[in-house]
């Protein structure tokens, strides 16, 4: 049974490799005190919004989670493409993380945006372009995900993930610039989003930047967590494999 | 050029030949789309004269969801007796398969649409007659035939694939939708009329772009 020798010495191969800086670990790191410096910044210096007080303070976190989504979204289209062209795993492993935080991250983003639209608009949600073009692209990740969950095996749900990974992020634009003109033969009811006329105060302005990096660094770190997840998923379902074909009980 | 045309031909032909002595897409969906009309009424109660200005909403509404309805059946009709294989082992290649099932659903939509259109003017009081209408349909018919002939392929292979082509197929639509209401608007009385050949532009480049990409795409899905 040389099989079953090999799977028995490989937990001793692990150990040995012992603990060891990754770049995951440094990446998480570098995102873990950033955020920190982040929540420092965004409550104790960042200065008070004379018109808006307190509530302004969610537009730290807003802004970067919404550009950060489109970062994932941007990350899927590219996992996908690369999977259809070069059928490899690991790009795959990249448009599913990337899939899974940018929906999270969508879903953050219209939460706070929402938080922010109920005392300065004074409505929980307007039929805004941007609002609209957010849900719109909410819902064609819930539907990419959707569509992971319900293939009948894992390679089809590469292949059919990737298909919509693609012709969800060709559709973005469309979607944006068709809301748009929309909205502007109907003009909106409420009051327009936050005017960025660029007179942003330079502190908020700096720890708006702060916040920018640290969801960035934060946003790459969970991809690759999500990323090293889903290797250690392969190599335990190998290891089963293996198991089952060496005649040993594999632990399910 | 002429391998590519003849069978998809073909193929149109013998999608329209099953249609035609099953008769079980076009007229059901005719009789989903009317059901639809008389639901709207008891939800809306339009007061008269107000009817025309719901229109255009009513009417894409409509057509969005008798398109699912009818692309559901596209493949699912394809996968009985294993008719897809017979399709894929024949020597003819992906994007004329893709296209041919495409067109196919192109046809069955205009007719639904052709035939609901006199009853749907009759009942929301709008002029069924109009070219800008007429180019919205066609525009916004393509682009539906296009991404629900992908995900229909694709949603059909599945589980609970009756839910996932509609959730997949209306985020993806959404630009059609705002286009042709707002295109529709004009021609029905029921809105401004307002940048006719913008918004018939942005249906034109949603159609070309997933004319391209929806063909390319379906090889993957369709690939054993």
């Amino acid at each position: 049974m040389a099989d079953t020798e090999r799977i028995a010495r490989r937990p001793a191969a692990y150990a040995k490799a012992g603990w060891r800086l990754t770049p995951r670990m440094a990446v998480g790191a570098v995102a873990g005190v950033l955020l920190l410096v982040d929540l420092y910044l965004i409550f104790m210096v960042a200065p008070t919004d004379a018109n808006l007080g307190n509530v302004q303070r969610v537009f730290y976190l807003h802004v970067p989670i919404s550009l950060m989504s489109f970062l994932a979204f941007f990350l899927v289209f590219v996992g996908s493409l690369m999977y259809l062209i070069k059928r490899s795993g690991r790009w795959d492993s990249l448009a599913l993380s990337a899939g899974e935080v940018g929906v999270v991250f969508v879903s953050l983003a219209l939460i706070t945006g929402v938080i922010w639209a109920r005392p300065v608009w004074n409505v929980w949600w307007t039929w805004e372009p941007r609002l609209t073009t957010t849900l719109v692209l909410w819902l064609i990740y819930v539907g990419y995900l959707m569509v992971r969950a319900y293939a009948p095996n894992r390679a089809k749900a590469a292949v059919y993930s990737a298909v919509v990974g693609i012709i969800g992020f060709v559709d973005v634009p469309i979607v944006y610039y068709s809301v748009q003109w929309w909205r502007s033969i109907h003009p909106p009811q409420v009051v327009g989003p936050l005017a960025e006329s660029g007179s942003l105060d330079p502190t908020m302005y700096m720890v708006l930047l702060v916040s920018m990096l640290a969801f960035l660094f934060f946003t790459v770190w969970l991809v690759m967590e999500r990323m090293a997840a889903r290797a250690a998923e392969d190599e335990l379902g190998r290891i089963r494999f293996e198991l089952r074909r060496a005649g040993q009980p594999s632990g399910d | 050029m002429k391998d590519f045309l003849g069978p998809m031909a073909t193929m149109v032909w013998k999608d329209i030949v099953l249609e035609a002595r099953s008769r079980e897409l076009v007229v059901s969906v005719i009789v989903f789309g009317l059901l639809l009309v008389v639901v709207f009424n008891f939800a809306l109660r339009p007061a008269p004269g107000q009817a025309a200005a719901l229109a255009p909403g009513l009417l894409w509404v409509a057509f969005a969801f008798a398109a699912t309805l009818a692309m559901n059946r596209a493949f699912i009709r394809e996968q009985e007796a294993g008719a897809l294989e017979g399709l894929l082992v024949s020597p003819v290649s992906r994007d004329a398969i893709f296209l041919a099932k495409a067109a196919a659903s192109f046809i069955f939509m205009l007719l639904v649409e052709a035939a609901l259109l006199p009853a749907y003017g009759a009942m929301l009081e709008f002029s069924a007659l109009s070219w800008t209408l007429g180019a919205a349909i066609l525009l916004a018919t393509l682009g539906f035939a296009l991404i629900g002939t992908l995900f229909s392929a694709l949603a059909a292979q599945t589980r609970s694939r009756e839910i996932m082509l509609p959730v997949l197929f209306f985020p993806i639509i959404t630009p059609l939708i705002i286009a042709a209401v707002a295109v529709s608007g004009g021609a029905t009385g029921g809105g401004t009329f307002t940048g006719l050949g913008r918004w018939l532009l942005l249906m034109g480049v949603f159609d070309a772009l997933f004319l391209v990409i929806c063909p390319w795409v379906f090889s993957f899905v369709v690939e054993d």
